[in-house]
């Protein structure tokens, strides 16, 4: 019994000794700058900025391979924090990039070609036809872009829409790719007049198979200051490096400009505005 | 004839068709020809708005070597040429052709020759020339399968009439009404690849069609007619060679890696009719079927006749039909317009009623292991479709998703009535995508 105790004992004294040797050869030298950096990050580990989780990018920060603002989810704030751990000032102030989902063609307003009971997913959805919507270019409203989205950006309106809230959208850019229609855009997050319509189809068609779609008619690009709204083959485009008054939306027939961002209380209907409010 | 791993023993209905003989349908006011009508590269459009066109005419020149040009059905002006639904399941690019009634061939089209004095590489530029493709409803070119590389040589021809598929009757038809023809548009196929021994493989619940093709083949060198087991889907390619040779073609290849070529009796057929006649393919049996339509027939349709022309023929829909269907129930594609038009590869037309058009949603795998029982391909459908779900596109091509045939087996068998084949069809979509993106 007492030879048991002391053997073990003096095995135990000597594995310590061992570690605690090889934790002092061994040793990585960890740049405090890395540790600072990581705890400034938000370490949601969601892989937005491009590298496999918070110390990954701390690390990339220290040695110079990845910016201060590399993290869009922190945003400016962390941006600033993590600028002056590298002795750095961080300018700023620059606008927040958003994405924004170019179609406003609802089960209200855009004609169907056919029932869709198939996955609910719009790259499935797309398979057939390219969709059930009359219109080729408009939101298929199967979800991709709200299931890929990391942040719970996007709402799905009951209505049939993708719809992003620009106040949770960190502008990663998830989203972009992975709408099979390639609708959704990143604007910046204080412009408020936008054509959310895709179509690059001729007007007849256009009215045939969606009531707020771009005809091309160009009385927008008439109403507003020179170069701030273009014809792109059949379909009126934003610049939004310009500045446009919001009257210019009186001057669309088909109500295809709306006013959305930043301080401006849109109207949506009872179930809509349930779907998004119920997700803030 | 034995069979292969796995498979089903779905409802045939092949009753409400298989009697009616092949039947000729007049020219319609319009014909919608789209301009890809093959796997591989599509081909590239020769006619504009307004140009006159004669009978057999090439209106699109092949895309490539894996393509196959498109002929003018009939004579007619090129009234406009815009996007139709194909039957395929896309929008294209399509001619619409408004036939002048006179039917006139164009020069040299339509003259018979004796095929007698043609070696090998003439019947295959005519075979080419005449835009076959596999008429099964892959489509794939037929000259592409009648080259195979230098090394591999191919020493059985296997003429396919297993006609596996629900409902589909216009093989089943084309083996009664034009046997010999069959048979020498299969002895075509055997000069170019140069084999002497050409098997007829059909499905035993169509016994008509083996006694007139055997009654045929009595006296041929060279010919077996087979009868095979009764189960789907025994027409699919790599499993009538299993079941014909025990012959397993590897995962990604194709039959002349195991020496088969494998060629439709309706391809067949065609491959007479161009190289004798210099007829190209502008014409094909469509079985129009299903409770929801009037009369089910085996019609002779021009390429680009109107699914909307095609079912006033038969004596048009019933009142409750819910669901027009291109190809068959297990391997079709639903549609939603009439104006999709017949293209080389559309085997039939299947119209449902409504109380035949089950609407469910799947539910999540339960891990039953059915599907995994019936993958012809020894697939394992329940990974695949979970990893796809998931998005987890890298897994399913681990898995082997690109093997899967589409055959829709393991969505026939799912108690979970998942949407199997709608989920394998996306995980392939997405492999391709991300192959073509890795270069
Ligand atoms: S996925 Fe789209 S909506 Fe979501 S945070 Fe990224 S850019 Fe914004
Ligand atoms: S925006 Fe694109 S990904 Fe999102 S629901 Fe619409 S079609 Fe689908
Ligand atoms: S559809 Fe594909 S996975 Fe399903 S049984 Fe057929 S080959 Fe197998
Ligand atoms: S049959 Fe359906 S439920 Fe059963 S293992 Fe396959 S996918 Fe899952």
């Amino acid at each position: 019994m007492l030879t048991a105790i002391i053997a073990l004992a003096s095995l135990a004294l000597l594995a310590s000794f061992g570690l605690a040797m090889a934790a002092r050869v061994f040793a990585v030298e960890i740049d405090p700058k890395v540790e600072a950096i990581e705890e400034a990050l938000p370490g949601a580990n969601c892989g937005v900025c491009g590298l496999p989780g918070c110390a990954e990018l701390a690390r990339h920060i220290a040695e110079g391979t990845a910016e201060v603002d590399a993290c869009p989810v922190g945003g400016e704030a962390v941006a600033h924090m993590i600028a002056s751990i590298m002795g750095q000032t961080f300018e700023g102030g620059g606008v927040r990039s958003v994405a924004m989902v170019m179609c406003n063609g609802d089960d209200e307003v855009a004609a169907k070609r056919f029932f869709y009971n198939g996955v609910y997913d719009c790259n499935s959805a797309a398979l057939l036809f390219g969709g059930d919507k009359a219109c080729s270019y408009g939101c298929l409203g199967q979800g991709t872009c709200a299931g890929v989205c990391p942040f719970g950006a996007i709402d799905m309106l009951p209505s049939g829409l993708a719809r992003v809230n620009p106040e949770k959208c960190t502008g990663c850019t998830k989203c972009v790719s992975a709408c099979p229609k390639g609708i959704i855009k990143m604007i910046p997050s204080d412009r408020t007049v936008h054509i959310l319509c895709s179509s690059h189809d001729k007007g007849g068609k256009v009215r045939k198979s969606c009531r707020v779609g771009c005809i091309g008619c160009q009385r927008c690009v008439k109403a507003a200051p020179e170069g701030a709204i273009e014809m792109e083959e059949n379909l009126a485009v934003v610049n939004y490096e310009a500045d446009i008054p919001h009257t210019v939306a009186e001057s669309c027939p088909m109500n295809t400009i709306v006013i959305r961002g930043p301080g401006i209380v849109e109207e949506l209907d009872t179930e809509n505005k349930a779907a998004v409010e119920g997700r803030a | 004839m034995g069979s292969f791993f796995g498979g089903i023993h779905p409802r045939y209905n092949k009753e409400l068709s298989d009697r009616q003989a092949i039947e000729t349908m007049p020219l319609p006011g319009k014909l919608i020809v789209h301009f890809t009508q093959n796997l591989g590269a599509p081909p590239r459009p020769i006619v504009k708005k307004g140009d006159d066109v004669k009978k057999g005419q090439v209106i699109a020149e092949p895309g490539g070597f894996v393509s196959a040009p498109v002929h003018a059905p009939t004579s007619g002006t090129v009234k406009s040429i815009d996007v139709y639904p194909h039957p395929a399941g896309t929008d294209m690019p399509a001619a619409v052709i408004v036939p002048d009634g006179n039917d006139e061939w164009a020069d040299g089209c339509d003259v018979e020759r004796d095929t007698n004095l043609l070696d090998a590489d003439a019947i295959k530029n005519l075979i080419q020339a005449g835009g076959l493709v596999g008429k099964g409803g892959a489509a794939f070119p037929t000259h592409v399968k009648l080259s195979p590389p230098p090394g591999k040589k191919i020493n059985l021809l296997i003429i396919n009439g297993a006609e596996c598929e629900p409902y589909l009757t216009a093989d089943h038809r084309l083996m009664l009404d034009r046997p010999s023809e069959i048979l020498e548009g299969a002895a075509l196929f055997a000069r170019v690849i140069g084999v002497d021994l050409i098997i007829v493989a059909i499905e035993r619940n169509k016994p008509d069609a083996i006694g007139r093709m055997s009654e045929h083949a009595a006296g041929r060198a060279g010919f077996s007619i087979e009868a095979m087991d009764v189960v789907y889907p025994q027409g699919a390619e790599k499993q009538l060679i299993y079941s014909l040779t025990k012959r397993r073609v590897p995962a990604g290849g194709l039959p002349m890696d195991v020496g088969v070529l494998v060629q439709n009796v309706g391809t067949a057929y065609a491959a007479y009719e161009a190289v004798t006649f210099d007829r190209p393919l502008i014409e094909r049996v469509v079985t129009v079927t299903g409770s929801g339509i009037v009369q089910p027939k085996n019609v002779l349709a021009r390429i680009g006749a109107t699914f909307e022309d095609l079912i006033a023929f038969c004596g048009g829909l019933k009142s409750d039909t819910g669901k027009i269907i291109s190809g068959g129930p297990m391997m079709g594609v639903a549609q939603y317009s009439l104006d999709a038009s017949v293209t080389k590869g559309t085997s039939g037309i299947v119209l449902l009623t409504n109380d035949e058009i089950p609407q469910f949603t799947g539910d999540a795998c339960i891990r039953c292991g059915r599907c995994v029982n019936v993958c012809p391909m020894g697939l394992n459908p329940s990974a695949l479709s979970i990893f796809i779900e998931r998005m987890m596109f890298e897994r399913a091509g681990e898995y082997n998703v690109m093997d899967c045939i589409e055959c829709g087996c393991c969505a026939y068998v799912c108690p979970s009535r998942r949407p199997m084949v709608h989920h394998l069809r996306r995980g392939k979509a997405e492999v391709r995508k991300a192959a073509k993106k890795a270069g």
